[in-house]
């Protein structure tokens, strides 16, 4: 019964959802795919940054190491795609906890520009590694999906990993996540295992954008280049994590959708669409919107939902 | 007790440096090793004498701006993801004054203070009344102001290339066998004169102290009577003005003047002030010499670091040094009491 109000608001969401690719032209639909694309990456972003308070600024870099993934494997041996994105899923898992453990030793800044850096670095490697990883023409996926298929599965791959997000989080594992967030040496005294616990964070969440990445470049015609995977792309997360609120899961939907919808929106407007207008209207509203509401759209909600109950 | 406070004021020496495997005097040794090695190869090869000058010069850019980055650290204990952009602009400025008919000289001096107003009008309008509830906020409104100066740069001037008259001419030194443009001299000393000039700043004048106070002990300084939110304001006019050199003399060395100017500075200037230990304003000068020289030369003599892997080297070097010395090769070790 706890969960009712909860559970109604998520159903709704869902039919919403459901009913879109019937009512939006193949563009819109396309629009809603990229939401549901970032939908991923700003939840699993949350779960390391929000939840274990481990800042990440390199969540581009497994969402790099995801597309490529997907590309490579369908070029090279025509693998199924949701095969490839399990690929991706797992092969980010275990980069996630390989970056995980040298994070092990950082905390706060040094930790962000640690992971600023694997943003900058990764997209490098396909221009030293052309032959595999087809430098800087990028790599072709053997086929690539229609617009509705990528809706489809953005949005089926966001529901799966939304509520496993939420059973991991609310049981032990996230009981240890928050208590490290909160203070580390309590969380040790308490019997956390702290390696165990941070690592295991870094690796969900690198697993996530791994799977947003592998949708990603699916989304872009199934090509992957390096410059898709730029550092505007890490830092686009971490503002979409932000504008959703960290440590909560209700924001992100709107975390996502400004982060997906603002530039596209904005471009289309007239005077503004021209040159670089959009960037102008995107900087201002993520200043504005941190200046109204530095705890996100999560907090909106929860101080709209304590005003409602007093 | 008094000598421990000022070398914490300083940030220079590591009061736990006990505790870690590296203390100050092994980093003296290596840095002067590494002078020394330079020196050397300088004397056997006119080739590699270029590099170290020219090496030297960049570094001396990245050194400035994350000379910047750690003054805002010290005064907000953010990182300024915009800092870049910001140099950026006002580079741009300096090169709309410079189109209004003002020379070289007036306009790099007219632009150091509107880098100085800009920086704290930012500070005091967007910073400060984020800063006291969430410090993450406050990050994510630097990296939005890094988006929104990129925007309304391209939308004012384009995107396209810009030039912008030498500072330094086109004069070469020929100095035994070797040629050095004097171009990459100036650089040096201009920003090494700026650096200086702010040390100076805050070592022996009463603002200088008032802005150190306010940075390390907020509460108490506010207590003996400094203005700390001025203090702060200021301390991000000077991060702004340290920024506006380094863009400033980030053109002559790209020879063009376009809105990325500062990105790829902006990363190793962030390597350098972690380099540094983020806290030191020494270290991160130090860092930025460092960074520019060694990167220069790798490029040039290890032939499996192509320019492609740069970047990426110079941030394993990076995160090699955090786990040796995970608060940087000048950081203060903190000990935190339960």
């Amino acid at each position: 019964m706890r969960y009712l109000p909860a559970l109604g608001s998520l159903v709704a969401v869902g039919a919403v959802l459901a009913a879109l690719p019937f009512l939006l032209s193949a563009y819109h639909v396309a629009l809603a795919a990229q939401v549901g694309i970032f939908f991923i990456a700003v939840l699993g972003l949350n779960i390391l940054t929000g939840y274990t308070g481990q800042i990440s600024i390199g969540h581009g870099a497994f969402m790099a190491i995801g597309g490529y993934t997907t590309a490579v494997l369908s070029r090279d041996h025509h693998t199924n795609l949701v095969l490839t994105m399990i690929a991706a899923f797992a092969i980010c898992l275990v980069f996630g906890v390989l970056v995980g453990l040298p994070a092990l030793r950082l905390s706060g800044v040094y930790l962000a520009l640690a992971t600023f850096a694997l943003a900058i670095s990764v997209p490098q490697l396909p221009l030293k590694w052309s032959k595999f990883l087809g430098g800087r023409d990028g790599v072709q996926t053997a086929t690539t999906p229609s617009h509705v298929w990528l809706y489809a599965a953005a949005w089926t791959a966001s529901a799966i990993l939304f509520v496993l997000a939420w059973l991991i989080l609310r049981g032990r594992v996230g009981r240890a996540f928050r208590a490290v967030r909160d203070s580390e040496i309590a969380a040790v005294a308490s019997g956390v295992e702290l390696p165990l616990y941070k690592t295991l964070a870094f690796g969900i969440s690198a697993a996530y954008a791994g799977i947003a990445g592998s949708l990603f470049v699916l989304a872009t015609n199934g090509f992957a280049a390096p410059d898709e995977f730029g550092v505007v792309l890490s830092l686009e997360l971490l503002i979409g994590a932000a504008v959703a609120g960290l440590g909560s899961l209700w924001g992100i939907l709107a975390g996502a959708a400004f982060i997906g919808l603002l530039p596209t929106v904005s471009s289309s407007v007239p005077v503004i669409g021209s040159a670089h207008g959009q960037d102008v209207v995107f900087g201002a509203a993520v200043v504005l919107v941190m200046l109204l509401i530095p705890d996100g759209f999560a907090g909106l909600v929860a101080r709209v939902r304590r005003l409602a109950g007093a | 007790m008094a000598t421990a406070e000022t070398s914490r004021l300083e940030g220079l020496r590591s009061r736990g440096a006990a505790l870690g495997g590296f203390g100050p005097a092994a980093i003296s040794v290596l840095l002067v090793a590494a002078a020394a090695a330079l020196l050397v190869g300088s004397l056997r090869s006119s080739t590699f004498a270029q590099l170290t000058v020219q090496g030297l010069a960049l570094g001396s850019v990245y050194g400035s701006l994350a000379l910047a980055l750690v003054l805002v650290y010290r005064a907000s204990h953010i990182v300024n993801f915009a800092q870049g952009e910001l140099a950026m602009a006002t580079t741009y400025v300096a090169y709309q004054l410079i189109q209004w008919g003002l020379s070289y000289w007036e306009a790099f001096f007219a632009t150091l203070g509107i880098a100085f107003v800009l920086g704290t009008v930012l500070e005091v309008g967007l910073i400060r009344p984020v800063l006291h509830r969430s410090a993450i906020a406050a990050v994510i409104v630097t990296v939005g102001l890094f988006i929104l100066i990129d925007g309304v740069v391209t939308w004012i001037w384009g995107g396209d290339f810009k030039f912008m008259p030498s500072p330094f001419g086109t004069t070469i030194y020929h100095v035994g066998g070797v040629s050095i443009a004097r171009l990459y001299f100036g650089i040096l000393v201009v920003v090494l004169i700026s650096v200086l000039l702010v040390w100076a700043l805050f070592r022996f004048t009463k603002l200088g102290l008032g802005m150190r106070a306010a940075a390390l002990r907020p509460a108490e300084a506010a207590l003996v009577g400094i203005r700390v939110d001025r203090m702060l304001a200021i301390g991000w006019g000077l991060a702004a003005v340290l920024g506006a050199v380094a863009g400033l003399m980030a053109e002559p060395s790209q020879y063009v003047l376009e809105p990325t100017l500062m990105q790829p500075i902006l990363v190793y200037a962030f390597a350098a002030a972690v380099l540094g230990g983020l806290e030191s304003p020494a270290g991160a000068v130090v860092g930025g010499l460092a960074l520019g020289v060694s990167l220069n030369l790798i490029v040039q003599y290890v032939p499996a670091i192509t320019s492609e892997l740069q970047l990426p080297f110079a941030f394993a070097v990076l995160l090699a040094v955090l786990l040796i010395k995970p608060s940087g090769l000048f950081g203060r070790r903190t000990v935190r009491r339960v």
